[in-house]
């Protein structure tokens, strides 16, 4: 609690990330983008991946961005920060907030290198990513974040494979805070971005960030998906500070995966006969390696 | 001060006394001894610049954009597949008319691998938006540098200054090296004109939908011709300043009174001058048209040098692939319509992947073009090593 009113002192609802933008309802994404945004303040430099943020966040002439907003491509958003951070130093301008922002795809797959490259070098650099587990800009295409069994229109059948453990992979990289979030905890997730820029180095933040088109759900079941996630195990919530987990949020009540599955369209295909398929049995055992692993 | 140097270190050290603020590349040769010079040189403290060592060309070119789009003077350097790695962000920071400085070491483009000279890298961006410089020897390429980053910044177009790979990048000659206050009474302090900064929060790189794409591309091709009024001025300045001549649109050789002419541009120009004077002692009035500003394409001055010329032949080191010299059709483009008719302009490609360009290459050329014109040839191709089915 007094680490909350520490970081939480003087945030509040700013609209850097104004409304009026063009998210579906219940983005996931769009309500995560504005807690960042608000969090960071006013002396922040976003620099966005190209995807569904910077889509429906960044059309001439109607940005959404009351703060400075960087986008050229898809798979460089965390260079492009390392360059605004590196003229930052040379020009001895500064201190500011340089957060990279990205999707799974632009996180995971195409964008890895540069986001390695960005930890590696040790850039003064917060790079979030907004994971909806699928490139929903695009039309819901498979990424390594999408879950197994996952329904997307690349795996029609099923994703068969598990998700990339992005968390860890930059953890790895020995950058002194990583940390996962939801949108449903606000107070969390904004905690975790103030902490982050208090932090002088590269950090990484993971947000689960439900997609209403993408996942097939509700758009008011957004937060709800969130808590599901969590307390099914299935989306740890926990910090890595210099190496070591901790502040992993326990989970009050198990709850079954079917629970977190049965309202997402795409994982129907798995409940279509009456009964679970085998797929259903195989996400419960990856929830329950995590409830080991991170001992939730 | 006259220094016997090699290429790359002259580069290395004007770029350096032109204070980039970022410089960030990846190795690849043989750009590798610019950024090398350029490491040396900040890490002795003689340079206050953030130099980036980043895992990728792409990297490099995004690190840079993002530095110049902070407000920072910013430099990278590539070669062949490096340049094509970075292809997206080329075109990215030319739309975002960020002033970026870039030298390429040309070199060939795989497959098959080849570390060896030709200009098929930067020819495979030439559409991107960029300046391209092509220098001629070591002491342009350096001068090239000095200008590049003044003609950046007043056009906000990036430059790409051109230099033949090893060539030019590894051959020791003398040049003139100028001193630091020389350079920094000819290059102002640079003032970038949109940046991020949380004072003044604005967007850069926001998406166009068609009301407003064109508009973007029409208004940075009209940029890039306007260019040449800055390129030709700064090109002037530096004669005044520096007491030399370097860069600018094109440059003649022996031109007015030739009946040949050959056009060409880079480091090739050298041994056709050479072949020039041999010819004029035996007789013959052969003259030389080079294309140093290859984008934006100096078409007015090429059809004032060339309208009364008949017999001109286009060399260059670079190929479209199924379709012929790439040089030779902007040459061609170069001519109103109604005048083409009656003019022979031959086309040769030569020296792809590092094949060297003789004298008698030349020579070859020459004579076979004063007795007809060739629409399209392969100089020094090696016939033996091709199968006949391939022919």
């Amino acid at each position: 609690m007094r680490e909350q009113s520490k970081y939480l002192e003087g945030v509040d609802k700013k609209d850097l990330f104004a409304s009026g933008h063009r998210a579906c309802g219940g983005c996931g994404q769009a309500l995560a983008a504005r807690l960042v945004a608000d969090a960071a303040g006013e002396n922040t430099i976003a620099c966005v991946a190209t995807g569904c943020l910077e889509v429906f966040s960044g059309p001439y002439p109607d940005p959404s961005w009351r703060i400075p907003f960087l986008h050229s491509l898809f798979e460089n958003a965390a260079a492009v920060a390392s360059g605004v951070d590196a003229a930052y130093k040379a020009l001895k301008k500064g201190p500011v907030n340089i957060i990279a922002q990205g999707g799974d795809g632009s996180t995971a797959d195409i964008g890895l290198q540069s986001i390695s490259g960005m930890f590696e070098r040790g850039h003064n650099v917060l790079y979030v990513c907004y994971d909806n587990e699928a490139y929903m800009n695009t039309g819901v295409q498979r990424s390594s974040f999408t879950p197994y069994g996952a329904w997307t229109s690349t795996t029609p059948t099923g994703n068969t494979t598990r998700k990339k453990n992005m968390p860890m992979l930059a953890a790895d990289h020995g950058i002194p805070y990583v940390a996962t979030a939801t949108v449903d905890d606000f107070r969390d997730l904004q905690l975790k971005i103030r902490k982050a820029l208090t932090i002088v180095g590269p950090k990484y933040i993971h947000i689960l960030a439900p997609c209403p088109l993408g996942w097939g759900h509700h758009g008011e079941l957004t937060v709800e998906i969130c808590r599901l996630a969590k307390d099914t195990g299935l989306f740890p919530v926990y910090e890595i500070v210099d190496g070591k987990v901790t502040n992993v949020k326990k989970i009050p009540a198990k709850v079954a995966v079917e629970e977190y599955l049965k309202p997402q369209g795409r994982f129907k295909h798995l409940f279509k006969k009456g009964v679970p398929a085998k797929e259903v049995d195989e996400i419960q055992e990856i929830a329950n390696q995590n409830i080991e692993r991170f001992n939730l | 001060m006259l220094k016997q140097i090699e290429g790359s270190h002259a580069v290395a050290h004007v770029v350096a006394q032109c204070r980039p603020n970022v410089i960030s590349a990846y190795p690849i040769t043989p750009q590798t001894h610019i950024v090398e010079g350029l490491a040396d040189i900040v890490g002795a403290g003689q340079l206050d610049a953030e130099f980036i060592n980043v895992e990728s060309e792409f990297s490099a070119a995004s690190v840079v954009l993002g530095a110049s789009a902070a407000g920072a003077r910013a430099y990278t350097a590539t070669s062949s597949q490096g340049l094509l790695l970075m292809s997206e962000v080329i075109y990215c920071i030319a739309g975002m008319r960020l002033p970026i400085v870039m030298t390429c070491a040309n070199r060939a483009i795989s497959a098959p691998l080849s570390i060896w000279n030709d200009h098929q890298d930067s020819m495979a961006v030439r559409d991107a938006g960029w300046i391209q410089l092509h220098a001629e020897d070591n002491q342009e390429a350096s001068d090239l540098h000095i200008q590049a980053f003044k003609i950046a910044e007043q056009t906000f177009l990036p430059v790409m200054v051109c230099m033949d790979g090893f060539i030019l990048t590894h051959a020791y000659e003398p040049v003139d090296l100028p001193e630091q206050k020389e350079v920094d009474d000819f290059l102002p302090t640079f003032k970038p004109r949109h940046i991020v900064d949380p004072r003044w929060p604005r967007g850069i790189g926001l998406f166009a939908d068609p009301r407003f794409y064109m508009e973007t591309r029409y208004i940075l091709h009209r940029a890039l011709e306007k260019s040449e009024e800055t390129i030709k001025e700064v090109s002037s300045e530096f004669a005044k300043a520096f007491g030399r001549e370097s860069g600018g649109f094109i440059k003649t050789y022996k031109l007015e009174e030739a009946d040949v002419v050959v056009v060409s541009m880079g480091s090739v120009v050298g041994t056709i001058k050479e072949l020039i004077d041999q010819l004029e002692e035996e007789g013959k009035k052969v003259g030389l048209l080079q294309i140093c500003s290859y984008r934006p394409f100096p078409r007015k001055e090429v059809y004032r040098a060339l309208k009364d010329k008949m017999n001109i032949v286009v060399l260059e080191k670079c190929i479209s692939l199924g379709r012929g010299g790439i040089l030779a059709s902007d040459v061609r483009w170069s001519f109103p319509r109604a005048e083409k008719k009656d003019r022979d302009i031959s086309s040769f490609v030569a020296g792809l992947g590092g094949r060297n360009i003789s004298i008698d290459d030349l020579r070859y050329m020459v004579e076979k073009v004063e007795k007809e014109p060739v629409e399209f040839e392969f100089l020094g191709l090696r016939t033996e090593l091709i199968a006949e089915k391939e022919m």
